[in-house]
C-alpha cells in the first residue's frame, strides 16, 4: 500500500478513456465517494466492468446515467433503462456476459490464467461475445474459451481497512470488491471504516494491502 | 375450457413447484412466481436459500426501519442472514452454483421446448437486460424446474423448439404450470401430472410440443 490519499486526488487517478473495474452488486459494496467525484472531475469515455447497472441514480448508474461510460462490460443492466437507450442511440457499446463467467474472468485476469472453460453459455448467444476465445470439447463436453479480464484500476470498497491497507468486506458488499483488486494495474479501496493494523484477524483478511495501492477514507452506511 | 385468474394461476404453480424442495436443499429462486414457492414449503421442509450476490442461508426482508445496507438480496433489496449462513464472493458463489451444489433451481421462462432448451432473459421487443446469472444456474443446478403460466396470454410457451435467443441447452429437468407438470426426457415430453381443471386434451391444445403420457399419469397435488 503507497498510503491514505483524499477522495480528490483519488479520483484524480481516473483519467479520459481509462478501463476500470468497479466493484458492487446493484449497487450493495460500490464505492459510492469515489463514483461521486469522478462525476463532478467530469472524466468521461470510460471502459467499466462491473457486475451490473444499479437502478438509475444509484451508486455506478450515476456514471452510466450521466454518459461517461462508453463501453460497458457486464452481466445485468435491467435495474437502468438508461443503458438500454444509451445502447439503441449508439452511445454505449454493452458487452453482456453470464454473471459466473464475469466473476471468473475477473478472477484469471487477476490470477494469471489465460482463460477459463465453462459450460454456461454454450449453445447460446455468448458463443458470439468477442470475449469468447472458441469452444472445446473436452472428453465430450462442451466448454467456451473465455478471454482473462484486465482493468488499469480498480475501484473498491470494504467495510474495514486496517493502515496496511488490508480489507474485510461486510455481508453482501463482498461480491466483486474481493476478485477485482487482482486484476487491476492500480487498486484504490474507498474504507468505510478504517482500523488499526491487527484489527483485522490475518485470516479474515479478504483484500490483501499488498494489492492496494491507496485508500481512501469512506463512510459506513 | 374454465379461466384461472392470475392469482389463482400464481397460487397453484407455487405450490406444486414448491413440492420439488427436500429438506435441507440448497434451493436458488428466481424473481416472479419462483419467488412465492418458498410461501409453501411443505410441513417439515427448510431449504437454504442462495442468493447469486454470495449469501447462502439468505433470510426474508427485515422489517421496514430494519433494513441493513450490508445485506442485500439478487434484486438488491434489503434482505437479513439466517443464523448458519454465511457471505461468500461472486466467483464462489457461482462456483457453487455451475459446481453442482445448488440442488435445486426455480425460475421462470418465456419458452421451453421438446429437448429442455430454455428461454428467458430476453423478452421480445426490449433491449436485452442481461441474463445475470441465469445462464449459469441453468447448467450447474442439479434440479432445475421451470414454474410459470402455461401461455403467456394465450401465447404458446411449451414449443417444439425455442424461437427466442436461449439461456440454456438442453438443462432443463421439470416444467411446473397451472395446468401440468411436465418432465423432460430423452423420448420428448412426458405429461406426468394434470390439473383436474382440465382436459389432457386442453392441456394438448396450449402446448406446441407432443405430450407423452406417463403411464402413471396423476392428478396435480397443489395442497400443501
Amino acid at each position: 500500500m503507497k498510503g491514505f490519499v483524499s477522495v480528490q486526488e483519488a479520483a484524480a487517478m481516473v483519467k479520459d478513456g481509462m478501463t476500470i473495474m468497479v466493484g458492487g452488486f446493484l449497487g450493495c459494496g460500490n464505492p459510492y465517494l469515489l463514483i461521486e467525484e469522478i462525476l463532478k472531475n467530469g472524466t468521461k469515455d470510460l471502459t467499466v466492468i462491473a457486475d451490473d447497472s444499479p437502478r438509475t441514480g444509484r451508486g455506478l448508474a450515476k456514471l452510466i446515467d450521466n454518459r461517461r461510460v462508453k463501453k460497458l462490460i457486464t452481466s445485468h443492466v435491467g435495474q437502468n433503462p438508461n443503458v438500454a437507450r444509451q445502447t439503441e442511440e449508439g452511445f454505449l457499446d454493452l458487452d453482456l456476459l453470464p454473471q459466473g463467467t464475469l466473476a471468473e474472468m475477473v478472477r484469471a485476469g487477476g490470477a494469471g490464467l489465460g482463460g477459463i472453460l465453462t459450460r454456461t453459455g454454450v449453445n447460446t448467444i455468448v458463443e458470439e461475445s468477442p470475449w469468447t476465445h472458441s469452444k472445446i470439447n473436452i472428453d465430450g463436453v462442451d466448454y467456451l474459451l473465455m478471454k482473462p479480464l484486465h482493468a488499469e484500476i480498480a475501484l473498491v470498497t470494504a467495510y474495514k481497512v486496517d493502515k496496511a491497507g488490508n480489507g474485510w468486506c461486510r455481508g453482501t458488499t463482498r461480491n466483486f470488491n474481493e476478485l477485482m483488486p487482482m486484476a487491476a494495474d492500480l487498486v484504490i479501496c474507498e474504507a468505510d471504516t478504517v482500523v488499526e493494523i491487527g484489527e483485522i484477524e490475518p485470516e479474515n483478511v479478504m483484500i490483501q494491502g499488498m494489492l492496494v495501492d491507496y485508500v481512501v477514507k469512506g463512510e459506513p452506511r | 375450457m374454465i379461466t384461472m385468474t392470475r392469482e389463482e394461476k400464481v397460487e397453484t404453480i407455487a405450490k406444486r413447484a414448491a413440492r420439488e424442495l427436500h429438506n435441507g436443499d440448497v434451493v436458488n429462486l428466481g424473481i416472479g412466481i419462483p419467488t412465492y414457492t418458498s410461501n409453501y414449503l411443505p410441513e417439515g421442509v427448510t431449504v437454504i436459500l442462495h442468493a447469486e450476490l454470495g449469501h447462502v442461508g439468505a433470510g426474508p426482508a427485515p422489517e421496514p426501519g430494519h433494513e441493513d445496507y450490508y445485506c442485500a438480496n439478487a434484486s438488491g433489496n434489503p434482505s437479513s442472514p439466517l443464523p448458519g449462513s454465511s457471505y461468500v464472493n461472486s466467483a464462489t458463489s457461482f462456483a457453487l452454483i455451475r459446481g453442482g451444489h445448488v440442488d435445486a433451481c426455480i425460475l421462470g421462462a418465456l419458452q421451453v421446448d421438446t429437448e429442455g432448451n430454455i428461454a428467458n432473459w430476453i423478452v421480445p421487443g426490449k433491449v436485452m437486460p442481461g441474463m445475470g446469472g441465469a445462464m449459469d444456474l441453468v447448467v450447474g443446478a442439479k434440479h432445475v424446474v421451470v414454474a410459470m403460466e402455461h401461455t403467456a396470454k394465450g401465447d404458446i410457451k411449451i414449443m417444439k423448439k425455442c424461437t427466442l435467443p436461449l439461456t440454456g441447452a438442453k438443462c432443463v429437468d421439470r416444467i411446473v404450470t397451472e395446468m401440468a407438470v411436465i418432465d423432460v426426457t430423452d423420448k420428448g415430453l412426458v405429461l406426468i401430472e394434470y390439473n383436474p381443471k382440465f382436459t389432457i386434451e386442453e392441456i394438448q391444445a396450449n402446448t406446441e410440443a407432443e405430450l407423452i403420457l406417463a403411464d402413471d399419469l396423476k392428478p396435480m397435488i397443489t395442497e400443501v
